[in-house]
């Protein structure tokens, strides 16, 4: 239950970017239906976006697990972590029922939870954001076809405000935190713009980001042995 | 039918990668580098995917720099996460409006 209490404040937030989510499945040309069994089978945002592309473009099945791979592999680095975080207490059928609900914003939920974090808080706060996120996508997809293209593209933003919310305050508390961010801010430009570089497909270039801020920080800034379990 | 099959492997191959991990790594990960690399990994990934991608998510680039700061400067204040996406979103949507 404490779970579910943590996980309020995400399914409001998963509520409004499914929203967009679901307008833009229904723009693409899928229906209501389709838009939803996407959501309650992936649970994941950008991968929906990036997978909504790839079925738009009619591209081939290879394609689509690729993409999946790539830009969902932040995923693997997370379990990494939460597995550690679970201790050795927490067996496999519960750690395959909690990787189903392993989003962003729930594994940042249960990585910052004070003290043990048990496989019930995490399911619980997963159950709650998958509601929103499920729910949130229905509407959007019914409503989708009255929305302007502005509304649905300013709703799309919030997602990059939920992400903001995460890593921010985790920055202003520690000061290698926010070199980490910092390095993937730059790096991330890079791929971005830098000719090159910015040829490389937007999912890969995230992880070659990803991998190499977060090597330069464990060299520069190693954690003490506390740390780890804080 | 197609689209069914591109939503079946979108599924599997999203659950594969997060179930894997989390089922074979049970021990306690002895070395510190990879230790602290996990720690670093969350706030690294999601940097990256949030900026500058925000700037392209937008139909004029102003709007979601207006929306990225409007979220990192409510993101300083503490507040929660609801407000500062909701601000994050108004922002982008008064500047659109606006511009």
């Amino acid at each position: 239950m404490a779970g579910a209490r943590a996980g309020m404040p995400v399914c409001v937030g998963y509520f409004s970017v499914s929203f967009g989510f679901g307008a833009m499945a229904l723009a693409q040309g899928l229906t209501v239906w389709q838009a939803v069994l996407i959501s309650a089978t992936n649970l994941t945002s950008a991968g929906q976006f990036a997978g909504l592309t790839v079925i738009a473009a009619g591209a081939s099945i290879l394609e689509m697990i690729l993409t999946q791979i790539v830009i969902n592999s932040r995923y693997a680095l997370m379990g990494l972590a939460l597995g550690q975080r679970f201790g050795p207490e927490v067996g496999n059928g519960k750690r395959l029922v909690a990787a189903f609900f392993d989003t962003d914003e729930v594994f940042a939920l249960g990585m910052s939870k004070p003290g043990r974090l048990p496989a019930s808080y995490f399911v619980g706060a997963g159950t709650v954001a998958a509601i929103g996120w499920i729910g949130g996508t229905a509407m959007g997809a019914l409503a989708g076809s009255l929305l302007p293209l502005s509304v649905r593209a300013a709703l799309g933003t919030m997602l990059y405000g939920m992400f903001i919310a995460i890593v921010v305050p985790q920055a202003r508390e520690e000061k290698p935190m926010l070199v980490c961010l910092g390095l993937a801010l730059v790096l991330s430009c890079l791929f971005t713009w830098m000719p090159g570089l910015k040829d490389i497909s937007a999912g890969l270039g995230i992880v070659i980001c990803t991998v190499l801020a977060a090597a330069v920080c464990a060299v520069l800034f190693p954690v003490p042995d506390e740390e780890v379990q804080a | 039918m197609r689209i069914y099959i591109y939503i079946a492997v979108m599924a599997v191959t999203t659950y594969l990668v997060r179930a894997l991990p989390l089922l074979f790594m049970k021990r306690k990960i002895r070395s510190r580098f990879l230790r602290s690399f996990l720690h670093y990994v969350p706030v690294a990934c999601l940097t990256a995917m949030t900026f500058p991608a925000i700037l392209s998510s937008t139909e004029h680039m102003v709007a979601g720099l207006a929306g990225a700061v409007v979220g990192v400067l409510l993101a300083l204040k503490k507040q929660s996460l609801i407000v500062v996406a909701v601000a994050t979103c108004a922002a982008v949507f008064l500047t659109e409006w606006l511009v």
